[in-house]
């Protein structure tokens, strides 16, 4: 492979690289992908949600054919649940609006996935090269033309699409970021399970190839920023929890005991009962979102997905915006072709074209979440246990009289340490003068509705 | 409860003959590190602070290329690189 050229190399065959390297065959664009993993999927681990509207964008009704994606089950039903440490409250949306075709979402199996959106790709005239990790980038007058892999090999193009994930070398090596910090990334570790079809069936109350999700909060995460999530697929349960680094960092919680106890709780225990584990597995999530994203192209450069913390965590959303992005930066690649320049100038419209889409608006919309749940603790420590508390007083019968109980409650919840220091944190000045100002500025929008129609 | 060790013995390993992590500055673990942070936070238990030698074991060969190495040292004395092409951990499901 020594010194071949290349209009593009792409580094990653994850859902980023391997969307690129389709859009970029279809175009007739001379570019290879890159993939360190023995097979492609082998590095990889999702919880795993696929939404269908991204990839359908790319591999038209990939669901049928004679060809279809590896899927495990269409989901039905969404389940949040907190938890305290013996309690659970749940809320759930389950529809059968979901049922019909397109799905709005699968399950997968992220290694089964991965493999036969390669051999898709390939089978469109993509090039994926296995086995080989990318050590550094070529730079030439300040110009990325290459990369090196761990054997020596070099190799050129006009332009590298770093889609290489969450521990991206590319865009260090490029020098657009440094190191993550632990706030900016969560590590999550997963266990797959095995159980029969039918009692997964029975057990989650789904028909035939229906799905359900849960994510969970509260006591399983001991405190820290995270949840946990149990998705059901064929004939298997992905169980996984993640928190942010620095939190594992802070407390000392071990990753694979935080796992073990969840498995423990009164509440997920039935639901797991009778399974085999057949794969303990751990990957970062980049969680730093809009905040945290590095600059998104450089001469004869570009960066999408995980590589450049796009993931949306609140929503569970990741692949699906890796595929996007996969997309939109072989786009930008197809024209920078055409007009035969790959400079930061021409690439540009990348950045452009992410804020059309989807993409920038979701980041920006969630990118101070994070930090403000972490600014209230308590959200995280108290209040499951408080809210759970309310919740067994409010079902539960014990002689006292329905008004007698609410004001029970009610006193309790406010009386509460972690309520107070909620409610006082929430009645600043700052926060007062926001809801007045949202208040007049809803109002004058309403009149001004009303007056258009 | 299941041991990380009995969870890392679902997964399938290509070790490379040479080890894709190193600490560059033992002392640092010894003299300056009091919580160990890395011994806690690896999932796969790579670092392993050994008393009788006074310094940490990296068991490499467990790596499960999370890559958590690269921010968990709070004196960045973990230097973890990806394993050479189509060595280390390969997932069956992920
Ligand atoms: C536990 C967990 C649960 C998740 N759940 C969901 C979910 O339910 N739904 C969802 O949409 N998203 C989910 N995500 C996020 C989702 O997995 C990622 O956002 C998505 O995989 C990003 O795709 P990517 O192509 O950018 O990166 P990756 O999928 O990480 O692909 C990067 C590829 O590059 C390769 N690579 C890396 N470095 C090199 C190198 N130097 N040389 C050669 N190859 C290299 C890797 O081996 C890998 O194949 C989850 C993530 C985790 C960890
Ligand atoms: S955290 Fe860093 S300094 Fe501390 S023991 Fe581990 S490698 Fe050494």
């Amino acid at each position: 492979m020594a010194e071949e050229k290349f209009d593009a190399i792409i580094v990653g065959a994850g859902p980023a690289g391997v969307s690129a390297a389709i859009v970029l065959a279809k175009a007739g664009i001379n570019a290879v992908v890159l993939e360190r993993g023995e097979y492609p999927g082998a590095k990889n681990v999702q919880g795993g949600i696929l939404y269908t509207k991204m990839l359908d964008e790319i591999i038209p009704e990939f669901w049928k054919g004679t060809d279809p994606a590896p899927l495990e089950r269409y989901i039905t039903e969404q389940k949040i649940m907190l938890l305290s440490k013996d309690s659970a409250i749940h809320i759930g949306y389950k529809s059968d609006k979901w049922k019909g075709e397109p799905h709005n979402c699968y399950s997968i199996v992220r290694v089964h996935f991965d493999r036969w959106y390669a051999k898709k790709a390939e089978s469109l005239g993509a090039q994926i090269y296995t086995g080989v990790t990318v050590r550094s980038l070529i730079k030439q007058n300040g110009k990325i033309c290459g990369v090196k892999t761990s054997e020596g090999d070099e190799l050129l193009a006009d332009v590298v699409i770093a889609c290489d994930g969450v521990n991206s070398i590319l865009a260090q090596s490029a020098g657009l970021i440094d190191e993550w910090r632990p706030e900016e990334v969560a590590l999550a570790v997963k266990e797959t399970l095995e159980l029969e079809k039918e009692k997964i069936e029975e057990r989650f109350c789904l028909d035939g190839n229906e799905g359900t999700t849960f994510e969970m909060f509260g006591k399983i995460t001991e405190g820290m920023l995270g949840y946990g999530f149990l998705y059901t697929n064929k004939e298997t349960l992905s169980l996984g929890v993640g928190c942010k680094v620095s939190h594992f960092q802070k407390t000392g919680i071990t990753p694979y005991d935080l796992l073990e106890n969840m498995k423990q709780h009164p509440i997920l225990k039935p639901l797991i009962r009778g399974t085999k584990t057949v794969e303990y597995s751990g990957h970062l999530i980049p969680e730093g979102g809009y905040n945290s994203m590095p600059p998104l192209y450089a001469d004869g450069f570009l960066v999408a997905g995980d590589a450049a913390q796009m993931v949306n965590p609140s929503h569970r959303e990741g692949s699906n915006l890796a595929m996007t992005a996969g997309k939109l930066a072989a786009e930008t690649v197809v024209e920078a072709k055409n007009k035969g320049d790959f400079s930061s100038r021409a690439l540009s419209s990348y950045q452009k074209k992410l804020r059309q889409s989807f993409i920038m608006p979701d980041l920006f919309d969630h990118k101070d979440l994070e930090e403000e749940i972490e600014s209230r603790p308590e959200l995280l420590t108290d209040l499951p246990e408080i809210v759970s508390q309310a919740a067994y007083e409010y079902f539960n019968v014990d002689g006292r009289s329905k008004r007698e109980v609410q004001s029970a409650i009610l006193k309790r919840v406010f009386r509460h340490r972690a309520v107070r220091n909620l409610i006082k944190s929430e009645l600043t000045f700052k926060n007062v003068m926001g809801l007045f100002k949202g208040a007049v500025k809803g109002a004058f929008k309403f009149k001004s509705l009303a007056k258009g129609n | 409860m299941a041991s990380v060790e009995e969870k890392l013995g679902t997964l399938n390993f290509k070790n490379d003959h040479q080890s894709h992590i190193a600490i560059p500055d033992p002392k640092i673990c010894l003299t300056q590190c009091k919580d160990k942070p890395c011994t806690k936070v690896c999932p796969a238990k790579v670092y392993d602070w050994v008393e009788s030698q006074k310094k940490i074991v990296i068991g490499y060969e467990n790596c499960i290329e999370c890559g958590a190495a690269r921010m968990i040292c709070p004196f960045n004395n973990i230097k973890w690189e990806p394993p050479r092409g189509g060595f280390g951990v390969s997932y069956k499901y992920g």
